[in-house]
């Protein structure tokens, strides 16, 4: 079976009693020609590499322009001492978005999910909540089946490329990807799932890609915390039992068509938004050019 | 298709799919293609890999593929020490291809023996890569399958010579074409397999009469799962 609708996903996990994990792992199975174990053994240690790339995150890095770097110990400090706005846990998920997001401008290893600029996103949400509450790795793994599920329909259906659909497409789906695995760890409703994804793509809809100097950095990094914290209040929307008004295939249909019809300057061409500014020219200008 | 692993994948060293994970491919296949250690380098950048490509660690993730590195290797930041470690020599400049995309690549190889190639490769997003030119000949693939390339003097009956013996060794092929600079000089046949294809089996072919070299890119793996236990988790 092809991912090609949410729809047809519930449709057939309804039909055949499987849950919506299963059906992604069945259909990497196929599309991959590889084993059930093979499969589940890939991405056990994708979410390895995740988790190195989290623990190993000191802070001190600075990417090539010098622009990212150290904002993640910046917030993990501030944490420390207790007086935040958000409390513990969106601590946590800011500091996650932040490390995660400037440890791939600093040319660390990540895990592109979907893409490497908004690497950040879904990790951000699961360290924290595997560590407040107490998941088994297969429940992890299904959450991990979702998210790439529903990566594999916005692909499909819209894009996941900020030069083809702007920055709704890269945060936006990363954001919708770590709403509907949040909401599988929860123990959710395939529609619930649904509904979170919808209301995470829905608001970030229309967000462009702006990136200063074209590197992955400013305002990408930041741009990380905005998809956590937003997959965090779509999937508690969706618990709480609150319904997505447009079904989630039409919100994913919408995304696309706002990502064709958006100018090119505002898909990751670097000509236009916070890359045009006098600042963003300015740091353009100081670029090196030529090898090192 | 859709690859649920690129999706939630690929592990890779940042900060971008296309300008460091693509790039490191590129390099990598170029590496694989030449069939030996790289002495010397001269790397050509086109579009946005000139552009911007020594902010995405372009310029590293080249070098560090063609030292034969994936591209999550941790040494990638590292590529210009690797390279002079290693002795290969470098350059870079950009260039102005026609036609090509614009995260494209025109490496220049010798070998550690003397060996020549002129590969030129686009990174088309998320990782993926496509190879345009071989020493200046059209062609198009993408390192997806098992590939072949084969050179061979145009004459007839060569394409038959190959397609025959992979089939009496139970390789199917995927995708196939044969590309050539003129009538009747040489031509290169790309031959993409769902199966691997053995050392002895490559070298076997590069033997055939009218067949002037061979060179065999083999699938980056998957983990096959062994010692996984989903009871375990």
């Amino acid at each position: 079976m092809a991912l090609d609708s949410m729809k047809e996903i519930f449709e057939r996990s309804a039909r055949e009693n499987i849950p919506f994990w299963e059906i992604v792992l069945q259909y990497d199975m196929e599309e991959r020609q590889v084993s059930r174990q093979a499969s589940m053994a890939k991405m056990l240690s994708t979410w390895q590499a995740i988790q190195d790339a989290a623990d190993s995150y000191t802070g001190t890095q600075r990417s090539v322009s010098g622009l990212v770097g150290g904002d993640g110990l910046k917030m993990r400090l501030y944490a420390r001492r207790g007086e935040s706005i958000g409390g513990e846990f969106m601590d946590e998920v800011i500091v996650q978005a932040i490390s995660m997001a400037e440890s791939n401008a600093c040319m660390r290893r990540i895990v592109a999910a979907p893409t490497a600029g908004s690497c950040g996103v879904v990790p951000a949400v699961l360290l924290p909540l595997c560590e407040r509450e107490h998941y088994t790795q297969h429940e992890l793994l299904e959450a991990l089946y979702v998210a790439s599920g529903i990566g594999a329909v916005i692909a499909y259906r819209a894009s996941i490329s900020g030069a083809a659909g702007g920055c709704q497409a890269e945060i936006g789906t990363a954001s919708a990807m770590a709403a509907g695995a949040l909401v599988s760890l929860r123990g959710g409703t395939n529609e619930q799932i649904g509904h979170a994804v919808a209301m995470a793509l829905k608001n970030l809809m229309g967000l462009v890609c702006d990136p200063v100097a074209g590197l992955v950095e400013v305002p990408c990094v930041k741009r990380n915390v905005i998809g956590a914290v937003n997959a965090i209040s779509a999937a508690d929307m969706a618990l709480a039992g609150i319904e997505s008004r447009i079904p989630v295939d039409e919100v994913i249909d919408a995304m696309g068509e706002v990502g064709r019809r958006m100018p090119v300057e505002f898909r990751e061409t670097a000509l236009g938004g916070l890359a045009a500014t006098p600042t963003g020219k300015a740091v353009k200008e100081r670029m090196p050019h030529g090898a090192q | 298709m859709i690859n649920i692993f690129d999706m939630m994948g690929p592990v890779m060293v940042g900060p971008s799919s296309s300008h460091t994970a693509g790039a490191a491919r590129i390099g990598n296949m170029g590496r694989t293609l030449l069939g030996e250690e790289v002495a010397r380098a001269d790397i050509g950048l086109h579009g946005s890999f000139a552009e911007t490509g020594f902010g995405h660690g372009t310029d590293r993730a080249l070098l560090a593929g063609l030292l034969g590195m994936k591209p999550d290797d941790l040494r990638i930041p590292n590529a210009y020490e690797e390279a002079n470690r290693a002795g290969m020599a470098y350059s870079f400049r950009t260039v102005e291809l026609r036609d090509a995309h614009p995260n494209t690549a025109l490496l220049e190889l010798t070998g550690k023996s003397g060996k020549k190639l002129t590969l030129q490769a686009s990174s088309i997003g998320g990782g993926a890569i496509v190879v345009n030119k071989i020493d200046g000949i059209d062609v198009n693939f993408t390192g997806d399958f098992n590939t072949l390339i084969v050179r061979n003097q145009d004459e007839s009956g060569s394409v038959a010579a190959i397609t025959s013996i992979l089939s009496q060794v139970h390789i199917n092929v995927a995708n196939m074409s044969v590309n050539r600079h003129c009538r009747g000089g040489d031509a290169l046949m790309v031959i993409e397999t769902d199966q691997h294809i053995k050392p002895r089996q490559v070298e076997f072919l590069s033997e055939l009469p009218g067949i002037l070299s061979v060179t065999y890119y083999d699938k980056e793996d998957d983990e096959d799962g062994a010692g996984f236990d989903e009871g375990n988790l």
